[in-house]
């Protein structure tokens, strides 16, 4: 019933959300052509969306785009692939979360952007350096909501289970992982957005390698069309949306059955 | 005490984390349930019912006495026990539809494929949910989840059904429901029911005997044979004379 609810509501809020966006864009545009701010600091919305269209159609910038996904992607990958096990471990034994408590709470606080300096030194300024930096900012999120998850375990749902005389390795993988599945992937989707800031954060700081803030700090100088600065600030925004738009997807169809995704639809 | 296909001997238990000089939970419990009768646990709250169940079932080991299934002492979860918990709504995974749920225990059996899907659809149809294969847990009500359970102990087939205060949160015609369910599903396989509940009505109208436990350290303060002729009926057994003298005898037991 209230997904059907959901779903009737769906076009509406879509509806509003456009004309909010095309308000906003009105607005730029006015500003602009009725000469309250200099063109020269903000250019008419219309050329910085007709930059924008040119841009994500010219192969040459599409490198960059290409560069930053792939330093979010692997960074990502290597993320998961590391913080779901240690999560994993964390959440089932109290004992070594007593014991890595420490280190964590040392680690987590440093700001992965005051990394960059050292990373650079380690790893130079090419694709290795990104991907570790994106992996290291990321993997918090996982790991939080990984130890979350496996803490969040019904001890009723895996007393079923062994009442049927399901063993240790069955439970854990019929109950255990399926139940924790939820937490995980919301780590992954909060993951999702602070790889893709660190990506290109590390790009517009270290340069180097083909990425989106590789490209705008090639363009931010004097002489260069402001619009093309405004027009990759808008690709990134765009990239940020569309990241987040399939996570939330994803989560929507994969983890219907979760009680606090149901409540939400 | 011996013969019966369960046979709960001198059971004691003492919770690991309870201060050294505090009194067990459980105390010498003993009692026996013979091969294809129901047999219900009565006690006040809090007098180890569950925890019984618990040591039963095989998900905690007594500290003292013994139990045994078929004559041979059980250790850890024994092969012939299914469970049906209160707490349907945790107890029934909702990751897995409801034919997910009731086939999960089949898979560690070795049946062949066919055999469970027809063992999955045969269950469901006897506690009337024939067609909710696909369906998920969260989307049934209450009491139709709570049939997924009994449906997913059923096509366990076990020779002991453990029931842990299965009606306690549904609504009252719902319990009265399930109560039915419950009585036509033990007398269609001619299945061994061991029923733990606070509800006194509920222990007299469906079982054989009734075990009373004492306040906690529980002990056995009666074991009550109840004799009411079956088939047993919501209205005209309750309003019987003999229920209602059975009723308030277990009643002052459990007061004393």
């Amino acid at each position: 019933m209230s997904l059907a609810l959901g779903a009737t509501d769906a076009p509406g809020r879509v509806g509003r959300g456009l004309i909010g966006v095309a308000a906003f864009i009105g607005l730029a545009e006015v500003v602009t052509r009725a000469g309250i701010v200099n063109p020269a600091y903000l250019p008419p919305a219309s050329s910085v969306l007709g930059t924008t269209g040119r841009l994500l159609v010219d192969p040459a910038f599409l490198v960059h785009v290409a560069g930053t996904l792939a330093a979010w992607a692997m960074g990502l990958a290597a993320a998961a692939a590391i913080a779901i096990p240690i999560g994993l471990l964390l959440g089932s034994s109290r004992r070594v979360r007593d014991a890595s408590a420490a280190a964590v709470e040392l680690l987590r606080p440093i700001p992965s952007v005051a990394l960059i300096p050292l990373a650079i030194l380690l790893l130079g300024r090419g694709l290795d350096m990104r991907v570790a930096l994106v992996a290291y900012a990321s993997a918090w999120p996982i790991l939080f909501n990984t130890i979350y998850g496996v803490r969040e375990l019904d001890p009723l749902a895996i007393d079923t289970a062994r009442a049927f005389g399901l063993g240790r390795s069955e439970v854990i993988r019929r109950i255990a992982l399926p139940s924790a599945a939820p937490f995980i992937y919301t780590g992954l989707r909060v993951a999702a957005s602070i790889a893709l800031i660190l990506a290109v954060s590390v790009e517009l700081i270290a340069g180097g390698a083909p990425g989106i803030g590789t490209w705008m700090l090639a363009n931010s100088g004097a002489g260069v069309p402001r619009e093309l600065l405004y027009a990759g600030i808008v690709v990134s925004g765009l990239l940020g949306l569309a990241i987040n738009g399939l996570m939330v997807a994803g989560e929507r169809r994969l983890f219907a059955w979760a009680p606090r995704l149901r409540s939400r639809l | 005490m011996t013969g019966g296909l369960l046979e709960v001997d001198g059971l004691g238990f003492r919770h690991a984390d309870a201060a050294p000089d505090a009194p067990p939970a459980i105390e010498a419990v003993s009692f026996s349930v013979p091969g294809g009768s129901l047999v219900a646990v009565v006690g006040p709250s809090g007098s180890g019912k569950t925890t019984l169940l618990r040591c039963v079932a095989g998900l905690v080991r007594p500290t003292a006495g013994e139990i045994r299934l078929d004559g041979r002492p059980i250790d850890g979860v024994p092969d012939a026990t299914a469970v049906v918990f209160q707490d349907y709504g945790r107890s029934l995974f909702p990751w897995m539809s409801v034919a997910d749920n009731v086939d999960l225990p089949l898979r560690r059996l070795g049946l062949a494929p066919a055999e469970r899907r027809t063992r999955v659809s045969d269950a469901l149809a006897e506690v009337g949910l024939a067609g909710t294969e696909a369906s998920y847990p969260w989307q049934l009500s209450g009491g139709m989840q709570q049939r997924v359970a009994i449906a997913r102990a059923m096509a366990y087939r076990p020779r002991l059904l453990l029931m842990d205060e299965p009606f306690a949160s549904v609504d009252a015609q719902v319990r009265a429901d399930l109560q039915e369910l419950t009585l036509s599903v033990w007398q269609a396989h001619g299945s061994t029911v061991l029923f733990v509940t606070h509800d006194i009505d509920e222990a007299v109208y469906l079982a054989d005997r009734v075990v009373v436990l004492s306040p906690a350290p529980a002990r056995v303060a009666a074991d009550v044979a109840v004799g009411l002729p079956r088939p047993r009926d919501q209205i005209a057994t309750r309003s019987s004379a003999a229920f209602v003298e059975l009723r308030a005898r277990v009643a002052r037991l459990i007061r004393r």
